[in-house]
This record gives structure tokens, sequence and C-alpha cells, in this order.
């Protein structure tokens, strides 16, 4: 196992380094000039000013060298300087790291906690209406996009009700105290919901599925044939091991739910990773575009290590060669 | 992943017997059924937009703007005057056009890199593998709204980058069919018989896979709809004037406008809604009728 993990851990680098290498050919050899976005159109700028603009960016150095500046960059720490405002990308992505690890973190909660209880009770009680009640509601999750999701919770909560608020980490406004905690967990319950409800469906699937598969197996009707009450067999012998795959589907999902974060972050103006990545789109700002792939890429990479090795760990019937 | 508790194919899958006995089963899936049905009214609606229409889709009324549904107007008006049920109907085309053909490009390039890979094995399936697994580690969603704004926001664009991110899972699933179907020993006959190459993938092994092709289309098309809406919601598709029901959900991302105005956010985010779950009944569906050993994940 040790070795798996190893040798999977060594095809990282390599892997990133492909990575970085055709998101900057692709970056860069893109039409669009970053220099013209930058400057605003009712300023009168000459030919001159855009090239020394261009010089001070390094961009009008040769594609290989750029990339060998990027990659030394990268590798001593900063990931380059924002075309923006300056600041090194890690600086900028840093700032935005925790507030979409919080809004991930409370989405996976809440999704575990509901998929795990849904898709036993479907199981439980198979064929029943709850069932297949669920079922079709599990699938109406799936489909529904997670923006008109957001747009009706917004609709209902937000604007009908105003029960929640809209957008933003906080209501502080510049200068003021800070709110407090109370009034962050308030602004977090919006998105956190809405991009909870496909996981929710997609654990519950599963969990449904699993469970169903365990408690079909001789070992459930042996206990039953003890004469165990039904809830010891439920509880002790079957929950454990149809609980178990959950682990690696939720490490499987968190690559997609960072696209779910985007769009999330972008309509409720959570300032993450997310948010980030819409506005570096839109101001060309490349820089921060190849840091935030680049991160966004070692999650990927690293959550299906997870999945693999938590996937082995869990069931030890499982050998990796 | 080189997970190794799929149980080996212990008979040979037999699939379709007969055509018919996968209707059949298909039809006795009433959600199924359901969705079907659904889906041939929007492709109707997108395929004779023209003649449902009744407005003009482009050309806004300005004596007509924000105005709530009526009689003339079944669904009201936008900002711009314009009719929403006629941009609906001409939505329908779009996010149809771009869902089928971005599926179209991905089942093609999946099905074609698992066969090859499967069927050649060695170096060829050890480099196609690496280069499928180098495409899977891109984030997808962010991958495909960096390549859309990059090479320029249109349905063309739009269509191609879809298409292009989204094979990696087939491929892998064809490959693995791929490779226990070379085994087989009409296979290994039509080998002896020296019968050519691009002829036993073609008549041999790819009939054999064309079922799990089928289903694992038909989720992915739920999902190109999906990308495609949320990217033109985004401002980041298919652009303005041309109208899909994404971009239709764009201007309710104002607070007053969302408020005020639900009918012109609500039909195109419902049609969205309707459209993938029926295409996701026909998955499930199609699953089980063409092989009901495929399992209920």
């Amino acid at each position: 196992m040790t070795r798996y993990i190893l040798k999977r851990l060594l095809l990282v680098g390599p892997m990133l380094l492909a990575i970085s290498i055709i998101t900057f050919l692709f970056i860069n050899l893109a039409p669009g000039d970053p220099v013209l976005a930058m400057i605003r159109p009712e300023d009168r700028v000459v030919a001159e000013d855009l090239e020394r603009l261009r010089e001070g960016l390094g961009l009008n150095k040769p594609l290989y060298v750029r990339y060998a500046l990027w990659l030394r960059e990268a590798l001593t720490g900063n990931f380059g300087f924002s075309y923006i405002n300056g600041e090194p990308v890690l600086k900028r992505i840093g700032e935005r790291i925790w507030p979409t690890v919080e809004l991930m973190g409370a989405a996976l909660v809440i999704s575990t906690l509901m998929g795990a209880v849904l898709g036993i009770l479907a199981a439980l009680r198979i064929y029943s209406i709850w069932d297949y009640a669920l079922s079709v509601l599990s699938l109406l999750g799936l489909s529904v996009p997670g923006f008109f999701l957001a747009l009706v919770a917004l609709y209902i909560f937000a604007a009908k009700l105003q029960v929640l608020p809209a957008f933003g980490m906080s209501s502080a406004a510049v200068g003021t105290q800070n709110p407090g905690l109370a009034d962050h967990l308030r602004h977090l319950v919006l998105p956190a919901m809405v991009l909870s409800v496909e996981l929710v469906a997609s654990f519950m699937r599963y969990t449904r599925a699993s469970m169903i598969e365990v408690l079909n197996a001789d070992y459930i009707t042996t206990a039953r044939a003890k004469g165990l009450h039904e809830r010891v067999v439920v509880l002790r012998h079957a929950l454990r091991n149809a609980i178990t795959p959950l682990i690696t589907i939720i490490a499987l999902r968190l690559p997609i739910l960072v696209g779910g974060a985007i769009i999330i972050e972008t309509m409720f103006q959570w300032p993450g990773m997310g948010l980030l990545a819409i506005q570096a789109i839109q101001q060309r700002d490349y820089p921060v575009l190849m840091g935030l792939t680049f991160i966004f890429s070692v999650l990927v990479l690293f959550s299906n290590l997870l999945a693999d090795v938590l996937y082995a760990y869990a069931d030890p019937r499982i050998r990796y060669q | 992943m080189t997970v190794t508790t799929m149980s080996v194919e212990a008979e040979p899958i037999v699939i379709n017997q007969s055509k018919n006995t996968a209707w059949r089963r298909f039809l006795r899936h009433r959600l199924a059924v359901f969705g079907l049905v659904v889906l041939l009214i929007f492709l109707l609606m997108a395929v004779f937009a023209e003649q449902i229409a009744q407005h003009d889709p482009y050309r806004g009324d300005l004596d007509q703007l924000k105005q709530p549904p009526s009689a003339t107007h079944l669904l009201g008006t936008d900002a711009a005057g314009r009719d929403v049920f006629a941009r609906l109907v001409f939505g329908a085309r779009i996010s149809m056009l771009v869902g089928l053909t971005a599926v179209a490009i991905s089942s093609v390039i999946g099905t074609l890199i698992g066969l090859v890979s499967g069927y050649a094995g060695g170096v060829v399936d050890n480099v196609l593998m690496r280069f499928t697994e180098l495409v899977m580690t891109f984030p997808t969603f962010f991958a495909v709204i960096l390549l859309v704004a990059l090479i320029g926001p249109n349905i063309l664009n739009v269509i191609v980058v879809i298409g292009v991110l989204g094979w990696t899972g087939l491929a892998r699933l064809v490959r693995g069919q791929t490779l226990s179907l070379r085994e087989r020993e009409y296979v290994t006959a039509a080998q002896a018989l020296g019968v050519p190459l691009w002829r036993i993938l073609m008549r041999h092994v790819l009939p054999g896979v064309l079922p799990h092709v089928m289903v694992a289309a038909t989720l992915l098309l739920a999902s190109a709809i999906l990308t495609e809406a949320s990217l033109s919601f985004l401002g980041l598709g298919v652009q303005m004037p041309t109208s899909t029901w994404g971009n239709m959900l764009n201007a309710a991302q104002s607070l007053p406008v969302l408020t005020n105005q639900p009918w012109l956010w609500l039909p195109p985010g419902l049609c969205i809604a309707l459209t993938v779950l029926a295409v996701n009944f026909v998955g499930d569906g199609l699953r089980d009728a063409l092989d009901p050993r495929m399992g209920n994940r």
C-alpha cells in the first residue's frame, strides 16, 4: 500500500508540470490581450505606453522564457504577480482560500449527513412510497442547475421573506465594528444549502444502493437468524459497511464541488477562490489564472489519490498493484 | 485508478437478444417514457421554433418593456421589450443544439480512444490512458469557463470546448468493455481469418460497447446542457442577442429583476431543470433496458 501511494505521489509532479505547460500555452496563445484589458478605453493611450506596460509585465519576452520565469516563481513560492495590482499571486489566492474551504466544508457536512440519513431510510423502506419519492427527489436534485436553485433561494428567503442576507460574508460596512459570528453564519446558510443540494442527491443514491447491497449480504441474514433485534442488525451490522464506500465518493466529488463553488460564490458574492476565478477571467489576469488552475489541479489529483487510499483502507479486500 | 473489485464477467453479457426486448423493457420504465415524451416536446419546439414563437425573439417592442405575462405576450417581455416566450422557444433550439453536438463530439472521441486503447493494449494503451488521466485532472468546469473565455465566447466555441473536455469517463468505460470483448472467440476467429483491424473494431467490438456508450452519452447530455446553461448564465457562454435558456437567466442576477420580474427567469430555469431531469430519466431507463446488469448506480 505504501509503495502504491509513493508511486502515485511520484506521478503528481510530472502531471502538474504537464498541466502547467498546457495551461500556460493556452492562456498565452489565445487571442486577447491582457494589456488592452487593463486600460480603460476613455484614457488616451498611445502605442508606446502599451509597449512600456508589456515590457513591465515581461510580456515582450519569448514564450519559453516566460514559462521558465513562471516556473521559477512557482517553485520559489509566490507564483508570480497579479497583472491587476502587482500582488503576489499566492497572497491573492491565499486570502480567498479560507472562505471557499468554509463554504465547501459546510456544504460537505450538510450533504454527507442528509445524504446518508435519507439514503438509509430509502433502503430500509425499499420500494415504498417514501423510497419512490426520495428517488424522484434525488434525480430532481441532480437535474436542477445550481444557479437556478440559488435564484429561487434568493427569491424566497432574501427577497420575499427577507429572513436571510443575499450577498457577501458579513453585513459589516467599511469602518464599522465586526458584526460577529452569528451574522457571518447567517450569510453562510443560503450558499451552503444551495451548494449541498446536488451532493445530498448523489450521496443519497450511493448510500441507498450500498445499503441495499449490504442488507442482502449473508452476514445480515446470519445476524437476523441469531434473533438479534432489527435495530441492532441495522445499526451495528449493516450501517458501518454501507457507509464506508461513501468516504470514497465524497473524496471524488471534491473537484466537482469546485465547479459548483465558482457559480455559487459569484452569485452570492462570497469572496472565495471561485469568485476570484471569475474576476481573473474577466480581467485577463493570467498569473492569477495560472495559479488557480494549479491549485484546482492539485485538489483534483489529491482527492483522487485520497479516494483510492480511503477505499483500500475501508475495505481490506481491495489490493492495488 | 486500478481498483480490482469489479466482478469479472462470469458469462458474456447478452445484449440485444432482440431489439424488441430492450424497447419493451424501456417502455416498462414509466419515468423514462415520461422523460422521452418531454424531450420530444422540447425537440419539436426547437425544430419548429419559427412556427411556435409568434413573435420575433430578437426585435424588441419599445412600448412594451418589462411587461408581465398577458394574452399577446404569453410570458411577458424583457427589459428590451422582447417576447420572453419567443426567446424561450428559440432558446430551446440553442440549448439542444449545443448539448447534442457537444455530446456527439465527446462520444466519438471517447469511443475511438477507448476502442483503440483497449484493443491495442501495451504502450498505446498506456500512453492513451495517461493522456486521459491528464485531461481528467483539469478541473472541468473551471477549464471550460477559462477556455471559452480565452478563445472567445460564441456557440461554436462553447460546443467544441464542452465536447473536447467531456470524453474522458466514456473513454475509460469503452476501454474496459473492449478489454473483455477482445478475448471473445468471435474476435479471435475474425483475427485468424485475417479481417483488417479497423473492420474488427467497427464490426465486432463496437456493437458490443455501443449500449454502454448510449447510456453514458445520455448522462453526458444532461451535464452538457447544464454546463452550457451555467456558462451562459455567468455571461461567459453564448452571448446576447442569441437567446439560450442560460443567458435568459443572466438578467436575474440583479436583485430588483429577481424580485419584481419572475417571469423573466422562472420559465427558462424550469425548462433547463425539466430537460435535464427528462434526460436523466431516459438515461436510467436506457440503462435498465439495455443492460440490467449495469446495476442501479
